[in-house]
């Protein structure tokens, strides 16, 4: 199997928050292109690599679908050369004091190191309080003096997370926008195997836009390609410090399939038992509603599309050292594969309820 | 003046890199040792692992008559800086590359989630993470981790040691007119301390401490200042800037220090009032040399001149700091121009230097 670690850590080595995800949809565009037969950009940005299959014309299809953006931060205000930020998705404010950040200046078209600071409490209003600080009373200090962060930043410009990627003994991953970017790895892997095996039905691998946001480019996609069923790769919330509730699994574990009401149960039932006669370890996660990724919204585009989706254990998911593990990624990429290669013709008539 | 250049800031860069926590100063002591041995007549690493290196001047020359020097003899001026950075210490093994941790001096806890780290002798790279704000409450969201809650996570299948020592992974970085670093407290003294000593005037003794423990309670400089008996001491640290705009707006009127100013020179602070002729000496030198400065503002805090002043039968000592902002983070910001202003005022100050300095009151 195909390493993948260089991959994915050049995927989170760079930025690409919602709605801005060009200089890591470049990154993917560019590994894909020799992989796929068709590689095109949907309206509002995500990327649509299609994988022709063998069969007869007209054929069905199938998506799989990781988003390619990232949570991060935006300027909202410039005093005295330092900046005020709010958040671009669901950002856990506890990490935010002492992180190393990346200010894309505009005015200037400069990446700008920075790190992100708590001011003392004697600055700020009683109300702030001593524990965690609101994400409003924090700045952010370019080092630059006064005038020239003027000249250069502009209220709006992003500021995304700057630390490298950890390689961590057990061949493990950490850094920022793991989540989702493992995911884009699994795909990538998928698109490798599926280079050597024979598969009749097309396979869009389509990494989406501001899934953090408003799961935008997971539903417009889905409208635009129209595919028979679809997989949604995503991260499962990984066993850690503070985090072992039932909702959460050990690191290393395998592939987790989804149940629930956003996952079509007989999709469900054939990657498990996928995984079964392929060995790959996997476990079962639960959602009672809304699964909280791309897969709510596409399964209820256009008429419906049977969706499923496919996970892998990431720890300390939206902070900047989010982990996981390498073997887990290798999981999923070739159970999307060998599912891909599963798929009859006739296989959406033996799609079946009960 | 002392040169000041690309030199000394790869220098600063190598110091800011390694990683010292108090009590494991290893790595900052190799570097210090290698530095200052070709200039000095004398260096010895202590009981505690301070590095004390001497160098005298050769201006009077001292002429022996008897054994007994003459009356004009050389001031012997005690510099320190403190090699050490806060940090971590494994405490316990939780298994599966779990460790839990203490920290080695002062810092905010809620600094810690989210952050790089690096631990033991082989520096292995590990993270402190935390618990997904997906399966927080709204009130868990607001309340600080405490210490008990977190872990040094070095993976799965890594090893760390209880009693390792970790600390913050940082780079060093130079940006504009700064530089961002975890340990500018007080590597920025100690390539200080060692640019005089190579640059040193003929006029004074110097004794150089690079002290240890500074940290977790002013240690090493007490028994540095106790073996090198100098006639009087500066400590030469860095204090933190608060020059920070307030959230409701008006004027910031505890700012301690604020970056781009100059040195800082103490007056008073927590443990220490400053030798006042030692501060009005530093302040004329300044003046006179154009060299830009600011006193830091009198309040708690202090340096390693506690220790100093209250040894032996009681030693003048000032402090000199270069401001930084964000004490005890992962990452301190300090602006190059105030650094070349300490070295300048230190090293100006150093060749005037005469007995008469503290004889008067």
């Amino acid at each position: 199997m195909v390493d993948i670690t260089p991959f994915l850590k050049s995927l989170i080595s760079v930025s690409g928050l919602s709605g801005y995800e060009t200089p890591v949809a470049d990154l993917i565009a560019e590994k894909w292109r020799p992989l796929v037969d068709e590689m095109s950009m949907s309206r509002i940005g995500s990327l649509h690599g299609l994988k022709k299959g063998r069969g007869k014309a007209p054929r069905p299809s199938v998506m799989i679908a990781a988003h390619m953006d990232a949570i991060g931060l935006r300027v909202t205000k410039i005093v005295d050369g330092f900046l005020h930020i709010t958040n671009v998705g669901g950002i856990d404010v506890r990490v935010l004091p002492g992180a190393e950040v990346t200010v894309h200046a505009s005015g200037s078209d400069e990446e700008l190191p920075a790190v992100i600071v708590m001011p003392p409490a004697r600055f700020l209003p009683e109300s702030a309080g001593d524990g965690v600080l609101a994400i409003n009373y924090l700045l952010v200090d370019t080092g630059l003096l006064p005038r020239e962060v003027d000249r250069k930043v502009r209220v709006g410009d992003l500021v995304s997370f700057a630390n490298q990627p950890l390689e961590l003994a057990g061949d493990v991953i950490s850094g920022h926008s793991l989540d989702n970017r493992a995911s884009i790895a699994a795909l990538t892997i998928c698109l490798e195997e599926l280079q050597n095996k024979p598969h009749i039905w097309d396979v869009w691998a389509v990494a989406t836009v501001q899934e953090e946001v408003t799961l935008l480019g997971a539903s417009s996609s889905a409208f635009a390609l129209r595919p028979q069923i679809a997989l949604v790769v995503d991260g499962a919330f990984a066993k850690g410090p503070g985090a072992n509730g039932w909702q959460t699994f050990p690191l290393a574990n395998g592939v987790g399939l989804c149940i629930g009401p956003n996952m079509h149960p007989f999709l469900h039932e054939k990657l498990k038992d996928l995984a079964e006669r392929l060995e790959i370890p996997w476990f079962l996660d639960v959602t009672s509603s809304h699964s909280g990724t791309d897969a709510f919204a596409i399964q209820t585009t256009s008429e419906g599309i049977p969706t499923a989706l496919v996970e892998y254990p990431l720890r300390y998911m939206h902070t900047p050292v989010e982990m996981v593990a390498v073997k887990d990624i290798q999981r999923v990429g070739r159970l999307l594969a060998e599912f891909v290669c599963s798929l009859e013709t006739d296989f959406v008539d033996t799609i079946i309820w009960e | 003046m002392p040169t000041f250049g690309n030199a000394q800031l790869k220098l600063l860069e190598k110091l800011c890199n390694v990683i010292a926590i108090s009590g494991d100063e290893g790595e900052v002591r190799k570097i210090v040792l290698e530095e200052v041995k070709p200039y000095a007549d004398e260096v010895r690493v202590d009981a505690l692992g301070n590095v004390l290196a001497t160098r005298l001047g050769t201006r009077p020359e001292r002429s022996r008559r008897g054994g007994r020097t003459r009356s004009e003899k050389r001031t012997r001026v005690m510099l320190d800086a403190h090699m050490d950075e806060v940090g971590f210490m494994i405490v316990a093994d939780d298994g599966e590359g779990l460790y839990r941790f203490e920290i080695v001096g002062g810092i905010d806890v809620r600094h810690l989630v989210g952050k790089q780290v690096l631990v033991g002798k082989e520096r292995t790279p590990a993270v402190i993470g935390g618990k997904p704000i997906h399966l927080m409450n709204g009130d868990e969201r607001t309340r600080k981790v405490p210490l008990d809650g977190l872990r040094i996570d070095v993976g799965p299948s890594g090893n760390a040691k209880v009693g390792d020592r970790a600390g913050f992974a940082t780079k060093f970085r130079r940006v504009g007119a700064s530089i961002m670093s975890k340990s500018i407290d007080d590597r920025i003294g100690v390539a200080t301390l060692v640019e005089l000593f190579k640059q040193a005037p003929p006029n004074i003794d110097l004794c150089a401490a690079f002290s240890v423990q500074e940290e977790i309670g002013l240690r090493g400089a007490k028994v540095a200042a106790q073996y090198f008996n100098p006639d009087l001491a500066i400590a030469v640290d860095s204090t933190p800037a608060h020059d920070l705009p307030l959230y409701e707006g008006g004027e910031n009127i505890s700012y301690n220090t604020k970056l781009g100013l100059g040195p800082a020179i103490y007056i008073a602070d927590g443990s220490t009032l400053h030798d006042p002729r030692l501060v009005r000496f530093l302040q004329e030198i300044a003046e006179e040399e154009k060299i830009p400065y600011q006193f830091r503002q009198p309040g708690g805090g202090g340096t390693d001149s506690g220790a100093i002043q209250r040894s032996l039968a009681g030693v003048p000592t000032v402090s000199v700091s270069v401001p930084h902002r964000y004490t005890h983070s992962p990452v301190s910001i300090s602006r190059l121009e105030d650094w070349k202003n300490t070295i300048n005022l230190l090293y100006a100050a150093l060749r005037r230097i005469t007995p008469e300095v503290i004889e008067t009151r």
